[in-house]
C-alpha cells in the first residue's frame, strides 16, 4: 500500500503534472487527486476512448495491444496507460 | 334504301373479311383469292336470283340449298338459255359476258345464306374457285390450324387494289368545288374626279331607305345550344389512399432520465488499494508514465517554432522605421497666431476629427496689463478636419481660456470644459455634428454645392467657420477660484452621492463631472437638473415667460438649466497631512475612467446610438433621491491627485461626516509622496494596466503602482530638460510618450531600456504643451502632438511602435511586480538597517555607562601586557636554546 502510494506521489510532483487518476477496467475512479466531478467525467470518457483505441489496435492485428494513449491538446496532455484491471490516467502541462 | 343497306352490309361484310383474312395465313373462308379490305372478290359475283329463276334452276332457298349444302353447279347452257329466253328481265343478265367467257361447262351457285357478299347467291366466276369451294376446306383449315401451330409467320401484307366502300363520296363531299362559275365585278369612276376637292352635304338619314344600316340585335341561336356531344381529355391515374401504421400518440408524456456515475464506497477503495493486482499494475505501469512525463518535460514536440520566429519579425526598413513620421500639421493664422495649445482632444466617434483649446501665451501680469485687449478677443477651442488643413470646421467660444476639456464619452456632441476663471462650461454641438462628419471646406473656397442662390442675397457667412456659444456656464461663486486644471467624465456606470459614496446610475449616461484647480479643491458637478424645489408655480410662470426668448444666441436649450446657476455637488478639500494648509492639485485620476481613450470609436458610436433612441434628453434627466439607487461595492473612491509642489497624493473622495456637527468635510489623504521637483502636469493611468500610473513633474517621471505605498516603482530623475507632459501609449503596454520643454519628443520602451528613452525626436522649436495618441485604424496610429507655438502636429506612429511584442503584457507586468518586490525588499532592508542601527546606539549607550572604571582598565593593560612580554622572552630563549641557535653572548645582551 505503501509502495503505490509513493509511486503515485512520485508521478504526481513531477513537472507540470496537474492530476493523477486510478480507475478499474470499467472506468470507476478508485484513488484520485482531483476533485470528484472531474474524475468521475475524465474516468468514464477515458475509458471509453481507450476501449475503442485498443479494439482498433487489435482489429488491424489480433496479436497485437494498447500499451500507452497520449492526447496532446492545446492546454495540455493526458496519458492514459491501459492494464488488464485497472487504468492509470495523467494530465501534465508540458509547455511551464 | 338498298343502296346504303347493301353499303352497310357490304360495310360488315368486308371488315368481317378483312378481320378473318388477317387471323388466318391463307384465305379459307373467302377462297376466291386475296381479299381486299373491302370490296367483294373478284372471281364471284354477288346477285339476286328471283323464286321463279330460283325454281328453274332447282335451287330454291330452304329447299335445294340449304346452309349444310349450299352449292348447285348449273349447267352453263342452261344459264344462257335463260338468257335468251327473258334477255333483259333474266337474273343473270348482269353476269352475260362472264358467263360467256366461262370456260367450264357448269358454273357454281353458291347459296350465301348470310349475305356474305350482299346478295343471297353468288355466282363463283372461275375454275379454280369453284375447286377451291367444292373441294371442302377442310384439309386447308388443317392446314390452317396446323399452320397456325407451327409458328406464326409475319407476313407483310400484300397490296390489294382499293375497293370503294362508299369513304370516297363522303371525302367528296367535304372537299371545295365552285358551284358556279366566279363572279367579276368591275368599278369604274371618272378620271376627273379623283382628288377632286370633297363637297359636305348634310341629308337626313330618315329619308333614304338605304341611307343606313342598322344593327338590331337579335337572339344569338349560338347561346342556346345545348351541348349534346364534348371532347374530353381524361388520364389515368393510379390510385391513392392515406393510411398510418405504428404507434398511437395519444397521450405524449416528457421523460427524463437522471443518472450518476457509478463510484465506489471508501471501503471498496480501501480494498482495491490493498489489493496485489494494483500493487502490480502501478509497478507496471509507472515506467511508462515516467518515461512520457520526462519527454515532455525536456521539449515540447510540439511547438512551431517557425511561427513563433514569424511575431518578432520585423518590418522593411528595421530600425529606422521606429521614427514617428509627420502626418499633418495644423495652424491657424488668424486664431491661433501667438497663442499655445493647452490641450488636445480627439473626437471620440468620428475620425479625423481634432479639437484644440487655444490659449494666451501671456504671464500672470501682461494678462492684466492686456485684460481690455484679451476681452475683445474670445477664447475659442477650434476643431480640425484632416481634410481640411488650414481651416478650422468648428470654434467653441469659451468665456474665458480654456485649461482642459473632454468630449462626454456617451454623447459626443457635449463638451465639458474647464476655464482660467475658474469657471465649468458645457457646450452642446449637436448641430454641427454632421458639419463635422462632412468634412466640408470652410473659408475661402466656393463650393458649387448651393447653385439655387439668387445674386444679391447669398449668405455672406455661409463659408466662415462657424462659431458656438457655450450652452452653460457655472455659477462664479461656487466655482473654483483658480484655473481649471483638469476636467474629467465620472463614466456612465456609476455615479455619485452627495456624500461621495457611488451609486448605480441608471441611465447608462455619463452625467457627472469631475475638475480640481489650485484653489485646493476638488469638485463633483452633475449636469442634470436638480429636483424640483417647493416653489414649483414661480418657476413655471418664470419659463412661460421666458420660452419667447429661445435661443438669442444660436445657442442649444440643452443646459439651460444650469446656465449661470451651476454649482457643484460635492467639493473635496485636501487638506495636508502634516501640517495645516492644502494642497493645490493640478491633475488627478481616478480608477474607473473611461475606456473611451482607446479610441476606434465604432463600436462605442453603435453603443451610443442604441442607447440614444431609447434615453432622454439631458435636459429631462432629474437627480434622482439617493435611497432609490444601489451603492457600488466594488467602485474605488480613491484617486491620485497631482499637486503644484510637485507632490502626489492618494485621497479618498467620499466625504466624511463630522460627528459633532454633523457637517460634511473630506478626510485626510491616505499617502502623500514628494517625488517631483516641479510641479506635477500629468497622472495618467496605463490603459493596460488599471493600477499603473504615471507622473510627470519638473525633471522626474514616476511610474506608481495602487495599493504600493513605499514609493514608486520606477524612478527616472535628472533628466536634461523638463518633462511637459506624458502619455502612455495605446496599444503597446511598455511604450510611453514624453514631451519636453525643447519640443522634443522621448519615446520610452520598457522592453528596451528602462532608464533613459529608447528614442527621442524633436517635433518642435518651442515646447510641448500636450501629447494625445489615438487609433484610428488596426494599420494606423496617430500622435497628436502641439506646442507652445499653437500648432498642432499630427504624427503616425510606426509600426514599431504600436504593435505590441509577443506577451508583452505579460512581461511588463512581470517587470512591475518586480520592481514592487525590489521596493519592499529595499524597504525590508531599510527596516532592518534601523533597526541594527538602533542596536548599535543601544550597545553604544550601554558602554558609555561604564566610565569609572578607565584608569584601572589601564593599568591592568599594563600588568598585563608586561607579564606578557616576559613570558615571551622566556619562550624566546628555549626556543632558541632548542634549536642551538642560542649566541654566547646571550648573558651580556638580556
Amino acid at each position: 500500500m505503501a509502495e503505490v502510494e509513493e509511486t503515485l506521489k512520485r508521478i504526481q510532483t513531477h513537472k507540470g503534472v496537474i492530476g493523477t487518476i486510478v480507475a478499474n477496467a470499467e472506468g470507476i475512479p478508485i484513488r484520485t487527486t482531483l476533485d470528484n466531478s472531474t474524475t468521475v467525467q475524465y474516468a468514464g470518457l477515458l475509458h471509453q476512448l481507450t476501449m475503442k483505441a485498443r479494439s482498433t489496435v487489435r482489429d488491424i492485428d489480433p496479436q497485437n495491444d494498447l500499451t500507452f494513449l497520449r492526447i496532446r491538446s492545446k492546454k495540455h496532455e493526458i496519458m492514459v496507460a491501459p492494464e488488464k484491471e485497472y487504468l492509470l490516467i495523467v494530465i501534465q502541462n508540458p509547455s511551464e | 334504301m338498298a343502296p346504303k343497306r347493301s353499303k352497310g352490309a357490304a360495310s360488315r361484310a368486308s371488315s368481317k373479311a378483312s378481320e378473318k383474312s388477317k387471323d388466318r395465313t391463307t384465305d379459307s373462308s373467302s377462297p376466291f383469292g386475296s381479299v381486299e379490305d373491302s370490296g367483294v372478290p373478284k372471281d364471284i359475283f354477288p346477285m339476286v336470283i328471283t323464286t321463279a329463276t330460283q325454281e328453274l334452276f332447282e335451287c330454291r332457298i330452304d329447299e335445294d340449298l340449304t346452309k349444310d349444302n349450299p352449292f348447285k353447279c348449273l349447267k352453263k347452257d342452261d344459264i344462257l338459255q335463260d338468257m335468251r329466253m327473258r334477255a333483259a328481265v333474266s337474273d343473270f343478265h348482269p353476269v352475260k359476258q362472264m358467263v360467256l367467257d366461262y370456260p367450264a361447262e357448269e358454273i357454281l351457285l353458291v347459296f350465301d345464306r348470310d349475305f356474305t357478299y350482299g346478295q343471297s347467291f353468288y355466282l363463283v366466276l372461275t375454275e379454280e374457285a369453284k375447286e377451291r369451294t367444292l373441294n371442302p376446306p377442310q384439309a386447308v383449315e388443317e392446314q390452317a390450324v396446323q399452320d397456325e401451330s407451327d409458328s406464326i409467320i409475319c407476313k407483310t401484307p400484300e397490296p390489294i387494289s382499293w375497293v370503294s366502300l362508299g369513304s370516297d363520296l363522303e371525302i367528296d363531299e367535304e372537299s371545295v368545288v365552285d358551284t358556279r362559275a366566279r363572279l367579276k365585278l368591275k368599278i369604274s369612276r371618272v378620271r376627273r374626279e379623283f382628288g377632286a376637292p370633297v363637297v359636305f352635304s348634310d341629308r337626313n338619314a330618315s329619308e333614304t331607305p338605304d341611307g343606313y344600316m342598322e344593327c338590331m340585335p337579335y337572339q344569338d341561336k349560338n347561346f342556346s345550344i345545348q351541348l349534346l356531344e364534348r371532347s374530353t381529355g381524361i388520364q389515368a391515374v393510379p390510385n391513392r389512399k392515406s393510411s398510418t401504421t405504428q404507434t398511437i400518440w395519444k397521450y405524449p408524456r416528457n421523460m427524463y432520465t437522471q443518472y450518476q456515475a457509478r463510484e465506489f464506497t471508501a471501503e471498496d477503495k480501501e480494498n482495491c488499494m490493498n489489493s496485489e493486482n494494483l500493487k502490480n499494475f502501478v509497478n507496471l505501469v509507472a515506467s511508462r508514465i515516467e518515461i512520457a512525463l520526462q519527454q515532455n518535460e525536456i521539449m515540447d514536440v510540439f511547438f512551431d517554432d517557425w511561427r513563433a520566429l514569424s511575431e518578432e519579425e520585423v518590418v522593411f526598413g528595421g530600425k529606422t522605421e521606429t521614427h514617428l513620421k509627420e502626418y499633418q500639421s495644423f495652424t491657424d493664422l488668424k486664431f491661433s497666431k501667438d497663442k499655445t495649445i493647452s490641450s488636445i482632444n480627439w473626437h471620440p466617434t468620428i475620425s479625423g476629427v481634432i479639437a484644440v483649446a487655444v490659449t494666451e501665451r501671456l504671464s500672470f501680469e501682461e494678462r492684466i496689463n492686456d485684460s481690455t485687449k484679451l476681452l475683445l478677443n474670445p477664447s475659442l477651442i477650434l476643431f480640425w478636419n484632416f481634410s481640411d488643413p488650414l481651416n478650422p470646421q468648428l470654434m467653441l467660444e469659451c468665456p474665458d481660456d480654456v485649461f482642459s476639456f473632454e468630449f462626454c464619452p456617451s454623447d459626443p456632441n457635449v463638451i465639458v470644459g474647464g476655464c482660467m476663471n475658474g469657471q465649468v462650461v458645457l457646450w452642446d454641438i449637436s448641430a454641427y455634428a454632421e458639419r463635422l462628419q462632412g468634412g466640408r471646406a470652410g473659408g475661402g473656397s466656393s463650393t458649387s454645392a448651393n447653385t439655387n442662390t439668387i445674386p444679391g442675397f447669398e449668405d455672406k457667412h455661409e463659408n466662415e467657420t462657424p462659431v458656438m456659444r457655450y450652452c452653460a456656464v457655472s455659477g462664479i461663486e461656487n466655482s473654483h477660484k483658480a484655473p481649471v486644471t483638469d476636467v474629467q467624465w465620472l463614466p456612465e456606470h456609476f455615479e455619485v452621492s452627495r456624500t461621495g459614496v457611488p451609486l448605480e446610475n441608471k441611465n447608462l449616461m455619463c452625467v457627472q463631472i469631475i475638475t480640481c484647480g489650485p484653489d485646493c479643491c476638488v469638485m463633483f458637478w452633475d449636469i442634470r437638473a436638480p429636483r424640483v424645489a417647493a416653489q414649483p408655480v414661480i418657476d413655471k410662470q418664470q419659463k412661460v415667460e421666458q420660452t419667447p426668448l429661445e435661443n438669442p444666441n444660436g445657442v442649444p436649450n440643452t443646459f439651460s438649466h444650469l446656465d449661470l446657476s451651476w454649482n457643484p455637488l460635492i467639493r473635496v478639500n485636501l487638506p495636508k497631512i502634516d501640517s495645516s494648509g492644502e494642497y493645490s492639485p493640478l491633475k488627478f485620476s481616478f480608477r474607473d475612467a473611461n475606456e473611451n481613450q482607446l479610441g476606434g470609436g465604432a463600436d462605442k458610436s453603435h453603443h451610443n446610438a442604441e442607447n440614444s433612441e431609447g434615453r432622454a434628453g439631458y435636459a429631462q434627466l432629474r437627480v434622482p433621491s439617493a435611497k432609490q439607487l444601489k451603492v457600488l461595492e466594488d467602485v474605488s473612491t480613491r484617486i491620485f491627485v497631482g499637486m503644484e509642489d510637485g507632490e502626489l497624493i492618494y485621497t479618498d473622495w467620499k466625504m466624511e461626516k463630522d460627528s459633532d456637527s454633523g457637517r460634511l468635510f473630506s478626510a485626510k489623504p491616505s499617502r502623500c509622496f514628494f517625488v517631483h521637483d516641479g510641479p506635477v502636469n500629468t497622472v495618467r493611468r496605463s490603459p493596460f494596466f488599471k493600477d499603473i500610473i504615471l507622473t510627470v513633474g519638473g525633471w522626474t517621471l514616476a511610474i506608481w503602482k495602487e495599493g504600493v505605498m513605499h514609493g514608486p516603482i520606477m524612478l527616472v530623475s535628472c533628466a536634461a530638460k523638463r518633462g511637459t507632459v506624458g502619455h502612455w501609449s495605446l496599444s503597446r503596454p511598455g511604450v510611453f510618450f514624453i514631451g519636453k520643454e525643447d519640443g522634443n519628443v522621448d519615446v520610452w520602451d520598457l522592453m528596451e531600456k528602462t532608464h533613459e528613452p529608447s528614442q527621442t525626436q524633436n517635433i518642435s522649436t518651442t515646447s510641448v504643451t500636450c501629447i494625445k495618441p489615438w487609433i484610428v485604424s488596426s494599420k494606423q496610429h496617430l500622435l497628436a502632438v502641439s506646442d507652445n507655438f499653437g500648432t498642432l502636429h499630427i504624427l503616425e506612429i510606426p509600426w514599431a511602435l504600436r504593435s505590441p511584442v509577443s506577451k508583452e503584457k505579460l512581461i511588463v507586468g512581470r517587470y512591475f511586480e518586480k520592481e514592487v518586490e525590489k521596493l519592499i525588499y529595499f524597504e525590508k532592508q531599510a527596516e532592518m538597517r534601523v533597526k541594527e542601527k538602533k542596536e548599535m546606539d543601544a550597545e553604544e549607550l550601554r558602554k558609555k555607562m561604564e566610565p569609572a572604571v578607565p584608569e584601572r582598565v589601564v593599568e591592568q593593560i599594563e600588568e598585563k601586557s608586561l607579564k606578557e612580554y616576559q613570558d615571551y622572552l622566556g619562550l624566546e630563549k628555549v626556543m632558541l636554546k632548542d634549536m642551538g641557535l642560542l649566541p654566547k653572548e646571550d648573558s651580556t645582551e638580556i
